[in-house]
C-alpha cells in the first residue's frame, strides 16, 4: 500500500483515496462541512483546507487525490488562518438562532466555531435576510438563513433516495435552497437531508421543538419497520420516546433510513392504548388483574383443553427470544404442534434502496427460532382454517392481530372458547380475549431480530418499565435521569406494567409445572445458541452494536404471502 | 520566586485565665455591650407590618419578563434549565406564529429547588428571566412550590431596575 506523511505521521492509504479520505482511515480528523463519505464530492465549504508541501497554495482535501510521498499538515499556522478565515466568511451571514434552533446542541457549525475559529468577527453591515420556516415537505422544515449552501442535501436526494427535488436558486450571498417548482420533497428518505445538514438549516416537522438534545438520552437500538433493520437511536426523554436517528452500520443501512422507520415504528409506545396492566374477561369485560391472578386464571384455562384444540401463535414483530420461549411452551408445555405465525408483507413498500418487501423485523428470526409447525402440526393456513370449522378452541395469540389480518375470521374468533393475547396496545384481537398480558415493546427489553438478510442484530431498551430500571438494567440515562427524584415531574414519566412476552411465558409454564429457568433474555440466547446450529457461538457481545451476519440460507419465508 | 513571610498564627489559648474564670467582670463586660447597644439607632424592620424594599442588585425570586404585548421574552431555548445546578427549571417548547417561532408552552420553576444563584438570568441570550425582589416565599406542601407560567410572568415594567442594573453590570 503507499504512504502520505500527515502531520509528520507515515500512514498507509488505498490508491485512489482523497487526503481526507486517507486521513479519516487513520483517526485524524479534518473537518468538513460539505464533504459526505457517501455522496460525492462538491468542495465548496472550504473548511477542509490543508497545505501539501510543493504545492503553491493550499488544497481542499476532500478532493485532493492522495499521492505516494505526499506529505500533508493539517494543522499548520497556514491552515489554521485559513480555517479561521473559513469560519468567520460562514458566519458571516449565519443568523445565531441557536437558542431557537433545534440543532443547537449537535450542530456542526457550533462545534467548528469552538474547535477552528477564533471567535471574532469584522463584520458589522446587515446581514441577508432570507426565508424562514419553509416546509419543503411533509417531514422537512427549511431555514435560508442557517443554510450554508453545502448542497449536502441536494446531493443526498439526487445520489442516494434517487429523487432530484432540491436545488439551488439565486447567486451569491442571496443562493437559496428550493424545491423544484411544483415538487414537494417528499421522497421516502427525506429527512436524512435533516441529519446530514451540517446545521440547523433543515429540520424535522415531527420532532420540531420538542426537546433539546441535551435533555434526553439515547440508546441503540433497530427498527422494526421492515426486515431491512436500519440501525437507530432512541432519543427518550421523561421515559417517553421523542425521535428515532438513524445510526450507520455499513453493512445494514449505511448511514440512512427511511422516513417510515423514523416517524411510525415508535409512536404506540407512548400511546394512549397501551395494556397496561393484565387484563380478564369477567362479564363480558376485561378489567384489570394482578399478574399472578392472570397467570393462575391462564393456567386453570389452559389445562382444560385436549392439545389438538390448541394453537398458538407467534409473531415476526417479536425478537427470536420471545419465539424461542414461544415455540418451547407450544411444543413442550402445552405439546401441540399447531404453530405458526402470520407473515405480513407489502411489496409496495419495497424499494431498491433499503425498504423491503417483508414489513416485520423478524420474519427469519421466528423461523429461526422454531416458530415453524411439527410434523402432524397445523400451519397458519391450517390454524385459520380449523378455528373457522371450530376444531381449535384455544389460542394463543403472541404480539400479533389476527382479526386485523383476517378480518373474515372475527366470528370464529368471537366463537373460541379461550384466547389467550400477548399485545402492547389494544387492538381487534382483544376485543374477544378472554385474557391480556401487557407485552413489553421493542423499546422496552433486549433481544435479538434476525433481518431479511441474515444479519442478526440487538435491540437494547430504552424506555423503563416497571419492571425494567433505567439506572439498574443498563439504560443510558440523561441528566434529568440522573438527578430527577419522584416528585420532579420532569423525571416522574409514567413506567408500563409491561413484560417481556419470553417472561410472561416462563411463568405461566412454572405455573403449569414445567419448569424454566432464565432470568434475562441473554439466559434465553445463550440456550438458543447451543441448541440452534446457525447461532452456534455466538453471544450478545459479539452482537454488539453491528450485528453479526449469518450463514442462514435465504429460506422463502421472507417473501411468502 | 519571591518568598512570602508568613505570618506567626495567633492561636486561642484553650483555658480561661484568671480574669475570666472570676466571672463577675465578663458579666459586667457583657452587660455594657447590652446597654451601649440599647442607645444607638435601631435597623430592625418590623416585619412583615414593614416591608424590606431590596436594592436592583438583589436576587429574589427568578421572573419571565412580559412584553406590553402580553407575550413574553423567553424563547424556550432551554439554556437556564440547563445551566441551573438544582434543576429548578422545566421548558417546553412550542411552536407560534410570532416572529420568534418558539414559545415555552410550558415554564416552570420549582421554587424548593432554586437556590437563587442568578444563573439562569445571567446565561439568558434574551433578558427573559430575571431575579426579582420578591423574597415571601413559603409553602405548606411541594405543589405550591411550583411556580408555572401564571406566577413567573411580570410585565417588564415592574423589573426597570433590575434590567437596568443588569444591562450595567452583566
Ligand atoms: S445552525 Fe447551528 S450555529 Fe446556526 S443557529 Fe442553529 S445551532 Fe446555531
Ligand atoms: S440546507 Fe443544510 S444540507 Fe442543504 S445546503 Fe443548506 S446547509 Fe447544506
Ligand atoms: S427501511 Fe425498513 S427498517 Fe429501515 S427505516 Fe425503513 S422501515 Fe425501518
Ligand atoms: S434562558 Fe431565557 S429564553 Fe431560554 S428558556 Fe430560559 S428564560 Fe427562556
Amino acid at each position: 500500500m503507499p504512504n502520505i506523511i500527515i502531520d509528520a505521521k507515515t500512514l498507509e492509504f488505498k490508491k485512489g483515496q482523497t487526503i481526507i479520505e486517507a486521513a479519516q482511515d487513520n483517526g485524524i480528523e479534518i473537518p468538513h462541512f460539505c464533504w459526505h463519505p457517501k455522496l460525492s464530492v462538491s468542495g465548496n465549504c472550504r473548511i477542509c483546507l490543508v497545505e501539501v508541501e510543493q504545492m503553491p497554495k493550499l488544497v481542499i482535501a476532500c478532493s485532493t487525490i492522495a499521492s505516494e510521498g505526499m506529505v500533508v499538515h493539517t494543522k499548520s499556522e497556514k491552515v489554521i488562518a485559513a480555517q479561521n478565515a473559513v469560519m468567520e466568511f460562514l458566519l458571516i451571514n449565519h443568523p445565531l438562532d441557536c437558542p431557537i434552533c433545534d440543532e443547537a446542541g449537535e450542530c456542526k457549525l457550533q462545534d467548528y466555531a469552538y474547535k477552528y475559529s477564533l471567535g471574532e468577527s469584522r463584520f458589522v453591515e446587515e446581514k441577508v435576510q432570507k426565508d424562514k420556516r419553509i416546509k419543503l415537505g411533509p417531514n422537512v422544515m427549511f431555514d435560508g438563513e442557517r443554510c450554508i449552501s453545502c448542497s449536502r442535501c441536494i446531493r443526498f436526494c439526487d445520489e442516494i433516495a434517487k429523487d432530484p427535488e432540491l436545488t439551488f436558486v439565486q447567486r451569491g450571498d442571496h443562493v437559496t435552497i428550493r424545491t423544484y417548482p411544483g415538487q414537494e420533497m417528499d421522497n421516502p428518505y427525506s429527512m436524512n437531508t435533516i441529519d446530514i445538514c451540517p446545521v440547523g438549516a433543515l429540520t424535522s416537522t415531527d420532532f420540531r421543538f420538542k426537546a433539546r438534545v441535551w435533555d434526553m438520552s439515547s440508546n441503540k437500538s433497530v427498527c422494526v419497520g421492515c426486515s431491512r433493520g436500519c440501525n437507530t437511536d432512541i432519543w427518550v426523554r421523561n421515559n417517553e420516546i421523542l425521535r428515532q436517528t438513524t445510526r450507520y452500520n455499513e453493512k445494514v443501512n449505511s448511514f440512512w433510513m427511511c422516513d417510515h422507520g423514523r416517524l411510525e415504528t415508535f409512536k404506540h409506545v407512548n400511546a394512549e392504548s397501551r395494556v397496561h396492566y393484565p387484563q380478564i374477561r369477567k362479564d363480558g369485560e376485561l378489567v384489570e388483574v394482578g399478574w399472578d391472578e392472570a397467570f393462575s386464571e391462564a393456567v386453570s384455562h389452559l389445562k382444560t383443553f385436549p392439545k389438538d384444540q390448541i394453537a398458538v401463535v407467534g409473531s415476526p414483530f417479536a425478537t427470536c427470544e420471545d419465539n424461542f420461549i414461544t415455540a418451547k411452551f407450544a411444543k413442550s408445555v402445552l405439546s401441540t404442534g399447531n404453530l405458526d405465525f402470520i407473515r405480513h408483507t407489502n411489496p409496495e413498500f419495497a424499494d431498491d434502496i433499503l425498504r423491503n418487501e417483508d414489513v416485520t423485523p423478524n420474519t427469519k428470526g421466528a423461523v429461526l427460532s422454531g416458530l415453524v409447525p411439527s410434523q402432524a402440526g397445523l400451519d397458519i393456513n391450517g390454524i385459520i382454517k380449523a378455528i373457522k370449522d371450530q376444531k381449535i378452541k384455544a389460542l394463543y395469540l403472541i404480539e400479533d392481530d389476527l382479526v386485523q389480518c383476517f378480518p373474515e375470521l372475527e366470528s370464529s374468533i368471537a366463537k373460541l372458547e379461550l384466547l389467550i393475547v400477548h399485545t402492547s396496545n389494544y387492538n381487534s384481537s382483544t376485543n374477544y380475549a378472554d385474557i391480556v398480558f401487557p407485552a413489553s415493546t421493542y423499546a422496552e427489553k433486549h433481544g435479538t431480530f434476525l433481518n431479511g438478510f441474515g444479519v442478526l442484530q440487538r435491540i437494547r431498551p430504552a424506555v423503563a418499565t416497571a419492571e425494567l430500571d433505567r439506572a439498574l438494567d443498563g439504560m443510558n440515562m440523561s441528566r434529568l435521569d440522573k438527578f430527577g427524584t419522584k416528585f420532579d415531574s420532569w423525571a416522574a414519566g409514567k413506567k408500563n406494567e409491561a413484560r417481556p412476552t419470553w417472561k410472561i411465558l416462563v411463568s405461566i409454564s412454572k405455573a403449569l409445572g414445567y419448569k424454566m429457568k432464565y432470568n434475562m433474555a441473554e439466559e434465553v440466547f445463550s440456550d438458543m445458541a447451543s441448541s440452534i446450529i446457525e447461532l452456534k457461538g455466538i453471544d450478545y457481545d459479539e452482537i454488539s452494536e453491528s450485528g453479526v451476519q449469518l450463514k442462514v440460507e435465504d429460506n422463502k419465508t421472507v417473501n411468502a404471502g | 520566586m519571591e518568598e512570602v513571610e508568613s505570618k506567626p498564627v495567633k492561636r486561642r489559648t484553650k483555658d480561661l485565665n484568671l480574669w475570666e474564670k472570676i466571672y463577675i467582670p465578663e458579666i459586667i463586660k457583657g452587660l455594657a455591650l447590652t446597654f451601649r447597644n440599647i442607645f444607638r439607632p435601631k435597623f430592625t424592620m418590623e416585619y412583615p407590618e414593614v416591608k424590606f424594599e431590596p436594592p436592583a442588585s438583589y436576587r429574589g425570586r427568578p421572573v419571565l419578563v412580559q412584553e406590553e404585548s402580553g407575550v413574553e421574552r423567553c424563547v424556550a431555548c432551554g439554556l437556564c434549565s440547563r445551566v441551573c445546578p438544582a434543576l429548578a427549571i422545566e421548558v417546553q417548547a412550542a411552536e407560534t406564529e410570532l416572529e420568534k417561532e418558539r414559545f415555552p408552552e410550558k415554564f416552570e420553576i420549582n421554587m424548593i429547588r432554586c437556590i437563587f444563584c442568578g444563573f439562569c438570568e445571567e446565561v439568558c441570550p434574551e433578558e427573559a428571566i430575571v431575579m426579582s425582589k420578591d423574597y415571601e416565599l413559603a409553602f405548606f406542601n411541594r405543589e405550591d412550590a411550583l411556580y408555572g407560567k401564571d406566577k413567573l410572568l411580570v410585565p417588564a415594567s415592574e423589573l426597570e431596575d433590575r434590567i437596568k442594573f443588569l444591562r450595567q453590570y452583566k
